[in-house]
């Protein structure tokens, strides 16, 4: 679908480079932007208007060092570039490179422009040049590598305007290569090499010898041609190597002559902020300390906006309800919908005050100070200090928490990460959290200084960390999967972080959750009240068949309502359902309304309030019975004539919600992380039986 | 045996030896850990490893077992 005027253009780079907030600048879009090498591991798509004629369609790809792929993420490079058929293989490539790690940045340059596809160069962060002493010659420089440049600062935006005019002019680039390696390394093979392939690059053809296992777009003929090629795998690492090491050496002569850098200028603050933040001991009680600050603003930062959206809902329905006309209707949009999405929205303040947190780690470069002293303690449990991104994000979603391990190079390791990470406490958790804690712990202080309230949450959280960490153990020992690894984490200079970063990355991210979670919200309390409020015969028969039984016989009026509601309800389609199911969930001190809650929460946990409100809602009638909260207080066990949300089924549905997997988006993202189901299955089967094991325990102790 | 980076101790640095292509990951190489060049012990990690290295102009944190793969000069 390529249209004449529409440019693919891709944006390549060492990572950290600010390629992402470079295409931010360029589409006008939001991703995510933050000082730690792999934040970015997927690609990502957006238009960019050239000139009245030329719109360019700009693609953000994953930062890698060199074209040689070590983790997943650098895949998508690779395949890419070198993928004629790839939808966004390229026109034209720009390298993001960065005034302070030039050298490296143009080892990767170099592999690009020898692939001679029309490349630029844009040397990013030159805000930082001055202050640095930095000097770059730049006509000198451009001459020497054969391309055009431009200095760009996508932070303080200066110099996008150039870039985008030297793409107008694509066609115009020099595309000849930087570095002829044939000559240096073995002329003989490079020659046949360049012959048998005369389509292609001689670099690209060198590229998909060694690089075949990842160039899954070849057709069988070529891979035999390849395939002749590679009857000396020691030779070929050798070239490899040789190559690097010339690559290296051409790069040094050229910047010799055309890279400055004042050392009078440099500042050691890097140094002295290292010498702090990852000591042996002052590290982790500095790493502590930043924990426990995160958990108790959440949760004193939060409190008050968390009334105020607490009571603007419960003014909500209050208002619908004298204002729609009277009926089922409106009682599921005023005490069914309202509340479950309330139920959700009460807890923007905490989500946004997680990722304000996160996000601040993050544009700092505190994160890979953390990877590198957790490292060692991460390995004994199977995992990699790299680990501990997927963990700490897993605390706002699973989804994109899975993703971030893709820059974990060892498989097993990643793939433990993979399979723990939905054990930490998610975002969805909370709601459900806050509100069985609400009805079952008491709001005391202890200690002077605690909430008993708050405590418990506290040790929820500790509980989804312990349960990663110890099925990552059984996981270590129980998996037999070899895999080659070589743990390399770049350390980035610390930064002052951009405002505007955090604050987009806050207001993007609570924005996502809340719709995602508004949508499901939305469709599954249609789909239960409908469910909830029609049924078969027993159903429709209800108002004739209710008030002939015996025990009714001398009810008033207002109690045989009652009587027919919760009769109807227990033969409406989820009624059966539930009491289908209730056999199974009963052990666990659940009854069947509870277990279609559990069930609905299977699409998102969050869903567990609304869909409880929902219910509730269909048998109350029109009946004002309050705010959700009060309602589950009110319900009764009728077996046992108690509170049905009593201490002991509160912590037996805690530890359910705890260690369940009830998030098919997580099961999906998974599935496609590690290309099986047998994975993702085996998450959702280990950790509803914890769940279940866990919650039958607790529930037969406590009662 | 002579030195490699692992024995280094933080703040010393040596000259990276031309080193048997075979052991050393690519990737190492690409990242700028050439023979030839400096390279100094910033941090050790608490338990002994990983090791974070300023070589060649990058500052990266490798882990103790690669780190012993390489020799060394001590300056
Ligand atoms: N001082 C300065 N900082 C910048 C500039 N551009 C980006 N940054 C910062 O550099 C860091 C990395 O930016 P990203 O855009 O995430 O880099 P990336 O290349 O996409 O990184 P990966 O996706 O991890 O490969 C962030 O902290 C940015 O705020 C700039 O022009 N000047
Ligand atoms: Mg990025």
């Amino acid at each position: 679908m390529k249209n004449n005027a529409v440019l693919n253009v891709a944006l390549v780079g060492n990572p950290n480079t600010g390629k992402t907030s470079l295409f931010n600048q360029l589409t006008g879009l939001k991703q995510k932007v933050g000082n730690y090498p792999g934040i970015t591991v997927d690609k990502k798509h957006g238009k960019c208007k050239i000139s009245d004629e030329l719109t360019a369609e700009i693609v953000d790809l994953p930062g890698t060092y060199s074209i040689n792929p070590q983790t997943l993420d650098e895949t998508i490079v690779l395949e890419t570039l070198l993928n004629t058929n790839n939808e966004s293989y390229p026109d034209a490539v720009i390298v993001v490179a960065e005034v302070e790690n030039l050298k490296r940045n143009l080892l990767l340059f170099s592999q690009i422009k020898d692939l001679q596809i029309p490349t630029i160069l844009a040397i990013n962060m030159s805000d930082q040049m001055e202050r640095k002493g930095i000097d770059i010659d730049i006509a000198a420089l451009k001459t020497a590598l054969k391309t055009e440049i431009v200095l760009i600062s996508s932070r303080k935006n200066k110099g996008i305007d150039i870039l985008k005019n030297e793409l107008a002019n694509y066609k115009n680039w020099n595309t000849e290569t930087l570095a002829n390696i044939s000559t240096k390394i073995d002329a003989k093979y490079f020659k046949e090499l360049e012959t048998t392939f005369l389509e292609n690059s001689l670099y690209k053809s060198w590229l998909l010898i060694t690089q075949q296992e990842y160039c899954l777009f070849l057709t069988e003929e070529q891979n035999n041609k390849i395939n002749a090629f590679k009857t000396d795998i020691e030779k070929i690492k050798k070239y490899q190597h040789k190559e690097t090491i010339f690559r290296y050496q051409r790069i040094n002569e050229i910047l010799k002559t055309t890279y400055k850098i004042d050392k009078s200028k440099a500042t050691d603050l890097r140094s002295k902020l290292d010498s702090v933040l990852t000591h042996k001991i002052w590290g982790y009680v500095i790493f502590a300390v930043v924990l426990l600050l995160i958990f108790q603003s959440i949760f004193e930062w939060a409190s008050f906006p968390m009334d105020l959206i607490d009571s603007v809902f419960a003014n909500l329905s209050e208002l619908a309800k004298t204002n729609l006309p009277e009926g089922v209707f409106t009682n599921l949009i005023a005490e069914g919908i309202i509340p479950g999405i309330g139920g959700v929205l009460i807890f923007i303040p905490q989500i946004a005050i997680l990722f304000l947190f996160i996000s601040l780690l993050e544009e700092t470069g505190y994160m890979s100070r953390v990877v590198f002293l957790m490292d060692k303690i991460m390995r004994k449990f199977g995992m990699s200090g790299k680990s501990i991104i997927p963990l700490i994000s897993g605390t706002a979603c699973a989804i994109p928490a899975i993703m971030a391990s893709r820059n974990i190079s060892n498989w097993k390791e990643r793939l433990i990460t993979i399979l723990v990470v939905p054990f930490t406490t998610c975002s969805a958790r909370l709601p459900v959290y806050a509100i069985l804690i609400a009805l079952i712990i008491p709001s005391k202080r202890v200690f002077g200084i605690f909430n008993l309230q708050g405590l418990t949450l506290m040790a929820l959280y500790l509980l989804g960390f312990t349960a990663a960490i110890c099925s990552a153990i059984l996981l270590n020992n129980i998996l037999k999967v070899k895999s080659k690894s070589f743990f390399i984490i770049e350390m980035p200079n610390y930064k002052v972080p951009s405002i505007k970063n955090v604050f987009y990355e806050v207001v993007e991210k609570t924005k996502a959750f809340i719709l995602g979670a508004g949508k499901i919200i939305l469709a599954l309390s249609i789909v239960l009240w409908f469910l909830a409020s029609n049924g078969t015969s027993a159903y429709k028969n209800a108002e004739k068949y209710v008030p002939t039984l015996e025990e009714n016989s001398n009810l008033d009026t207002e109690a045989l309502q009652k009587k027919i509601a919760s009769y109807k309800l227990e033969n409406s389609y989820i009624g059966t359902m539930g009491k289908f199911i209730e056999p199974v969930i009963e052990p666990l001190g659940y009854d069947w309304k509870i277990g279609i809650a559990l069930i609905s929460s299977f699409a998102a946990r969050e869903v567990f309030v609304g869909a409880l409100a929902t219910i509730y809602s269909v048998e109350s009638e029109g009946e004002d019975v309050g705010t959700i909260k009060e309602r589950m207080g009110a319900e009764i066990n009728t077996k046992t004539g108690l509170k049905r949300f009593n201490f002991a089924t509160g912590m037996s549905l805690l530890l359910f919600y705890a260690f369940a997997m009830q998030c098919i988006g997580t099961l999906a993202i998974v599935k496609r992380e590690t290309k099986s189901w047998k994975w993702p299955i085996l998450q959702l089967s280990g950790m509803g039986a914890l769940a279940y094991i866990a919650a039958f325990i607790a529930y037969n102790i406590l009662k | 045996m002579g030195d490699t980076i692992a024995s280094l101790r933080i703040g010393e640095s040596g000259i990276i030896e031309d080193f048997s292509l075979d052991v050393i990951p690519l990737c190492l190489l690409e990242m700028g850990c050439l023979p030839g060049k400096e390279v100094s012990l910033i941090q050790i990690a608490p338990l002994k490893d990983p090791l974070y290295i300023k070589v060649n102009g990058s500052h990266l944190a490798i882990r103790k077992e690669m780190a012993d793969l390489i020799n060394i000069t001590k300056l």
